[in-house]
C-alpha cells in the first residue's frame, strides 16, 4: 500500500488492466488436490500470485465436547495468513480480519456439506495463506471445497468462488490487490454451479442497482470457470487420464 | 446389472429420471446428484456412487478390526478407524454373570490389543456397539496390522473373495479383513508374511488398475522361484 504508484493506470483505453488482463479475464489459476499426507483431505491453489494450502480433518471427535451437536456434525474453519505472506511481516496471531474471513468461509461452505450424516463429530478446515495478493478469501474458499471433496465429506455441490468489482467505472472480473486498493468496489462471490445457488456474497464499495446486477452476473460466470478447474483437479488426482 | 459407469465428483449430475437414489447420491428436482468423488453405477431402477475416498462409517454386521484404547469397569473402548469409538460391553466377553467385583477387564483385553469384532448395533444417536461373541471373532493373538484405505476393501476382497483367496493361497497366510480398512495378516513363515503384506499394499496403491489380479499373481509367483 505504502509504495503504490499513484500514476498507475487501472484500465487503459484498449480495455487492458494494470496486469495486462482483459476486463472479463481471471488471473492464472492452478489447483491441485491432495498433497498433504497427514490430513484426510487437502488442496493447493495458485490464484494469480495468491498461494494457499488447505488441509481438512474429519469427521472426527469434537474437542471440547460441549461444542458437539447431537443432531449434526459441525464445521470449523480456520483461515490464517503466514507472517511472510504479505509485504510487511504480519503478526501470526489471528487478527480481526482473519476471524471474520474464517466465519465467512465457514458459512459459505455450510450449505454444501452434508454433515447431518455424522452427528457428534467435527470437520476441521485449516487454510494457510502462504502468499497473498488480493482475493484470498475466494481462492481459499475454492481450495477448501476441493479439499473437502478430497477428504470424502459428502457435499451437495462444489463451491467455486471469485471476486468481481468495479474499477475505473467498469465492471471487471477477479479484482487483484492493486485494483482492490484503488478500485471502487469489490464483490467476492461463492457459487454452487450445479445447484445454481450463491453461498457467499459480500460487497465493499458503492454500485448502482444496474451495476450490482452486472457484477453478480460477471462473478457467477467467473465461478463457472473456476469450477471447471476444481473439477479438473479432482479428476487428475482420482481418475488420472481416464475419461468417461 | 451395473452399466454406464461414470467418474463423478460432488455436484455432478449422474442421471435424471425416475431412479431411486441409493448410496452417496441425492435427488435434486429430477436430477440425481453425486455427493462424493467416486464411480457412479446405474442399475435398472436405482443409482449409487462408490466412493473413492472418505472415512469408514460403521454399518451393522460389518466385520471390523479394532484396537483397544481404554476401558472402564463395564466396557472397553475400541479404535475402529472411524469417527466414532467402538463400544464393547464387558458382558459380551464374560457372559451374563459378569460382575464388577469378581471380573477384571484387563485380564481379557489390554490396551493396545487387536480384536476382530462385529458391529452389533449402530445408529446416529449412539456410538457403535460391538460384539465379539461369535465364531472367528475375538482377540487377535498373532499377526501384523496393515492399514489400507476403506474404499479399497472391496477390491482387496475381490469378486466372491477371489483376490484375497489368491493372496492366501499364494503365501499360506491367514488374512482377516476388517471393513474399516484394517487388515491383519498372520503367517508362519516370515517370507509369506512379507509377501502377503506387499500384495495387500499393492492392491491399496493400484486398486484402479484393471488387470490387478494378474499383476498380483505374477508378484506372488515371482518370489516362489527365487
Amino acid at each position: 500500500m505504502g509504495g503504490r504508484d499513484a500514476t498507475m493506470v487501472l484500465l487503459d483505453e484498449n480495455g487492458i488492466r494494470c496486469d495486462g488482463r482483459k476486463i472479463d479475464e481471471p488471473r492464472k489459476i492452478v489447483i491441485k488436490a491432495g498433497g498433504l499426507k497427514n490430513a484426510d483431505g487437502s488442496a493447493y491453489i495458485e490464484f494469480g500470485d495468491n498461494k494457499i494450502l488447505v488441509g481438512v480433518f474429519g469427521p472426527r471427535d469434537v474437542h471440547p465436547k460441549h461444542m458437539s451437536n447431537t443432531d449434526t456434525g459441525i464445521l470449523r474453519v480456520r483461515y490464517h495468513m503466514e507472517p511472510f505472506s504479505v509485504g510487511e511481516r504480519k503478526r501470526p496471531a489471528p487478527s480481526r480480519r482473519e476471524i471474520e474471513i474464517s466465519k465467512v468461509i465457514k458459512e459459505a461452505l455450510e450449505p454444501a456439506v452434508m454433515l447431518e450424516k455424522f452427528p457428534r463429530t467435527a470437520v476441521d478446515v485449516f487454510i494457510e495463506v502462504l502468499q497473498a495478493d488480493g482475493g484470498t478469501r475466494c481462492a481459499a474458499l475454492t481450495a477448501a471445497s476441493v479439499a473437502l471433496a478430497d477428504a470424502g465429506i459428502p457435499m451437495r455441490d462444489m463451491v467455486a468462488a471469485i471476486a468481481s468489482g468495479k474499477v475505473a467505472d467498469t465492471i471487471v472480473l477477479d479484482v487483484n490487490n492493486e485494483e482492490d486498493q484503488a478500485g471502487q468496489a469489490d464483490m467476492p462471490i461463492g457459487y454452487m454451479p450445479s445447484l445454481k445457488k450463491i453461498t457467499l456474497l459480500q460487497l465493499d464499495g458503492v454500485l448502482t442497482p444496474e451495476e450490482y446486477k452486472k457484477c453478480v452476473d460477471v462473478g457467477v460466470k467467473g465461478c463457472e470457470v473456476v469450477y471447471e478447474l476444481q473439477k479438473k483437479a479432482l479428476h487428475d488426482k482420482y481418475f488420472g487420464n481416464r475419461s468417461n | 446389472m451395473a452399466d454406464r459407469r461414470k467418474y463423478v465428483i460432488p455436484g455432478d449430475v449422474v442421471t435424471s429420471g425416475p431412479f431411486r437414489p441409493e448410496q452417496n447420491v441425492i435427488l435434486e428436482g429430477n436430477d440425481i446428484i453425486s455427493t462424493v468423488v467416486g464411480i457412479s453405477e446405474i442399475y435398472d431402477d436405482s443409482v449409487k456412487v462408490i466412493p473413492l475416498t472418505g472415512k469408514y462409517l460403521p454399518k451393522i454386521d460389518d466385520l471390523v478390526i479394532g484396537k483397544v484404547v481404554s476401558h472402564t469397569s463395564l466396557s472397553w473402548e475400541l479404535d475402529i478407524n472411524s469417527c466414532y469409538i467402538g463400544f464393547l460391553p464387558a458382558m459380551d466377553v464374560f457372559g451374563r454373570d459378569f460382575s464388577t467385583h469378581s471380573d477384571e477387564l484387563s485380564s481379557k483385553l489390554k490396551t493396545g490389543d487387536l480384536v476382530a469384532a462385529r458391529i452389533a448395533n449402530f445408529d446416529r444417536t449412539r456410538d457403535p456397539l460391538i460384539t465379539i461373541s461369535d465364531r472367528d471373532l475375538g482377540k487377535i493373538d498373532d499377526g501384523v496390522l496393515v492399514k489400507i484405505s476403506t474404499s479399497k476393501v472391496p477390491r482387496l476382497i475381490g469378486k466372491k473373495g477371489s483376490m484375497i483367496q489368491m493372496i492366501e493361497n499364494g503365501t499360506n497366510a491367514a488374512v482377516t479383513i476388517g471393513q474399516n480398512g484394517w487388515v491383519v495378516v498372520a503367517c508362519e513363515s516370515a517370507e509369506g508374511l512379507s509377501k502377503a503384506k506387499k500384495a495387500i499394499e499393492m492392491v491399496n496403491e493400484k486398486a484402479h488398475i484393471a488387470n490387478l489380479t494378474d499383476l498380483i499373481q505374477d508378484m506372488l509367483n515371482e518370489k516362489d522361484e527365487s
